[in-house]
């Protein structure tokens, strides 16, 4: 089991207050994804959740029994840091068993176990290695397999994938995707890609300054997002937002529409504009198109065939227009 | 910061280097030699030094008037209690310190290492007047606690620069694996700061043993370690140098050859900090 439910939960650091109150449900077997910019609060909440940092209000249950006053070692989570936070000095074998041997398991026990996590993470060949002899993606491994060894309630992740090279980032990806899978544990996990969270998560939390913006699944708030910082900060390239003239045609103080969305014609269309930078990625081709109201990124097919200075048509898909009121909300 | 680095640059910084080392070395390395000369061709011009022939009269000297091996023994007791004792100290501080900061900690070190900057003597009549009252002249307990309080400021201050290296997130890691205080502190802690504990020992047994202001100052004759014992023979009634200088090669042998077995902690402990 791995219910974890957040009621009215604060944080203050002195008279800053970096996480307003708080309401959420965590359930058994999800992958939530907390999704941010940097600085918003992320790290901040998932320690309060993991005991590392103590409320300055409100509530953590754990599988219904209230944990706010629990010590991280009795919660039951397991956390995987964003720097590893391997033990230096032991072995991969010793640092995959440690959490064992704190929990006073029998030595056959431990080594059981460990080899079947070193095997699950191909890490049977290292054992002996020392985290400094390992490579990025190697020292990832070990910080999960530390944490799958004793199978807890929940995992939490915080930003594990930031220090690995972007291939290695989208191996580890379906990685962590593979073993929720597998394990079907409550996951909980930390970034400030919103990549990452599209294609990992069940439930995406996105926070912005320490408040929850909009909770969905990933589809959901791609459709509908609730205000203006969830549309522009879910889906890449991002939303184009129109203010002014144009968004008042629509009876809305701005109205956003994505790359997706607007079909590019050298003919005909609703917005005339020239082709800046275009992006030629094979499968797409992004098109930055100056307009009469700003720039705007298109998406279209791979093979387009435009150029910096052509001039085109742009049209959008009115039935996938966002519109936003003048406090950024989204209306219906 | 990547520097192309010319095989004519290399060559320069590498006798550059040379040189300095050897400037560095060679009054030790004068000493030496002097120390195996008679007295008389050891104040000889510096060409014919080097071909008179080499002598152990200055040991047999040396070893005839004083005791050596108290001195040493002294040294021995006097650094390493004075080290041992302001690590006792010293720990618990700069673990406070590194990990429990609180908004007045850079301005507490930075005040203890102040106290380094204040002139020894300015504290000698008090001292030397307790010294008398507390029957502590020319006792090695008195020698060692007041070489521990000298130091102590640099121990804290290197200790504390070891211990903050220790990235924090591994310690949280260790609670959520289910490590209680007393297992963080053995399973993790420890092992992780022994490193530093034994450079900071190290430059420390070494300032202890090479100090010489409270030594001479404070001892005479049954607490005296080494620094006391060359002093002696450096008296007024004439000039020995093949004597002294015998004194002083007994002398610093033994630190040298712990400095030269422990070369890597060394370092590591006086560029404590600057590098990592
Ligand atoms: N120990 C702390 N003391 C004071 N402020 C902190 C502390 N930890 C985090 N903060 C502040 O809280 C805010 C959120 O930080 P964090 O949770 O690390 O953000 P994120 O992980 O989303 O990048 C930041 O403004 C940060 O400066
Ligand atoms: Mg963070």
């Amino acid at each position: 089991m791995g219910e974890i439910v957040l009621k009215g939960v604060t944080k203050r650091f002195g008279d800053v207050e970096v996480i307003p109150p708080i309401d959420l449900a965590i359930h058994d077997g999800e992958f939530v994804v907390f999704v941010g910019p940097s600085g918003c609060g992320k790290s901040t909440l998932l320690r309060l959740i993991a005991g590392l940092e103590d409320v300055s209000g409100g509530k953590i249950e754990i599988d219904g029994k209230d944990a706010t006053e629990t010590a991280p070692s009795d919660r039951g989570l397991a956390m995987v840091f964003q720097s590893y936070a391997l033990y230096p000095h032991m072995s991969v074998k010793k640092n995959i068993a440690f959490p064992l041997k704190m929990a006073k398991l029998p030595p056959a026990e431990i080594e059981a176990k460990v080899q079947a996590a070193a095997k699950v993470l191909n890490l049977s060949a290292y054992l002996d290695r020392k985290p400094g002899q390992l490579s990025g993606g190697q020292r990832q491994r070990v910080a999960i397999g530390r944490a799958i060894v004793r199978s807890p309630e929940a995992f939490l992740f915080d930003e594990p994938l930031s220090n690995l090279d972007a291939a290695l980032r989208v191996n580890m990806r379906l990685e962590i995707s593979e073993l929720h899978h597998t394990l079907k544990t409550t996951m909980i996990y930390v970034t400030h890609d919103q990549v990452e969270a599209m294609t990992m998560a069940d439930k995406i939390v996105v926070l912005q300054a320490g408040r929850i913006e909009q909770v969905g699944s990933p589809l959901e708030l791609y459709r509908t997002p609730r205000n203006r910082f969830v549309a522009g900060f879910i889906g890449s390239p991002k939303m184009n937002f129109i203010e002014g003239a144009e968004a008042a045609k629509h009876g809305a103080h701005a109205i956003g529409i994505r790359p997706e969305h607007i079909r590019i014609s050298t003919t005909e269309g609703m917005w005339k504009g020239t082709v800046g930078v275009s992006e030629h990625l094979g499968s797409d081709t992004f098109l930055h198109v100056t307009t009469e109201h700003g720039l705007l990124n298109v998406r279209a097919g791979g093979e387009v065939d435009l150029h910096h200075g052509d001039s085109v048509f742009l049209s959008p898909d009115m039935a996938q227009l966002h519109r936003f009121d003048k406090e950024g909300g989204a209306l219906k | 910061m990547a520097r192309a680095v010319t095989p004519r640059r290399k060559a320069l910084v590498t006798v550059l280097a040379w040189t300095i080392g050897l400037a560095l070395f060679f009054p030790i390395l004068w000493t030496v030699i002097l120390s195996f000369k008679t007295e008389g061709d050891a104040i000889a011009s510096p060409l014919t030094v080097l071909t008179t022939p080499f002598t152990l009269e200055s040991y047999h000297v040396v070893q005839d008037r004083s005791n050596y091996f108290l001195h040493f023994w002294n040294s021995v007791v006097i650094s390493l209690g004075s080290t041992l004792f302001a690590l006792v100290v010293a720990i618990p501080a700069a673990w406070a310190m590194a990990f429990v900061p609180g908004p007045k900690t850079k301005d507490l070190l930075m005040w203890m290492l102040s106290t380094k900057m204040m002139p020894a003597v300015g504290v000698l009549v008090p001292i030397y007047l307790l010294f008398r009252d507390l029957g502590l002249l020319d006792s090695r307990i008195g020698l060692v606690v007041v070489l521990m309080l000298m130091n102590l400021p640099i121990v804290v201050w290197m200790l504390y620069t070891y211990f903050r290296e220790i990235p924090g997130e591994i310690l949280e890691a260790a609670r959520m694996d289910g490590a209680t205080l007393k297992d963080e502190l053995i399973h993790v802690l420890t092992p992780m700061a022994v490193p530093g504990i034994a450079s900071t020992l190290l430059l420390n047994v070494i300032l202890a043993w090479n100090e010489a202001f409270w030594t001479l100052q404070l001892t005479t004759s049954k607490a005296a370690p080494l620094t006391t014992f060359i002093a002696g023979y450096s008296s007024p009634e004439g000039l020995f140098y093949a004597k002294l200088s015998a004194a002083s090669t007994l002398a610093i042998a033994p630190i040298l050859i712990l400095g030269w077995f422990s070369q890597k902690q060394l370092v590591r402990g006086l560029t404590f900090g600057a590098v990592k």
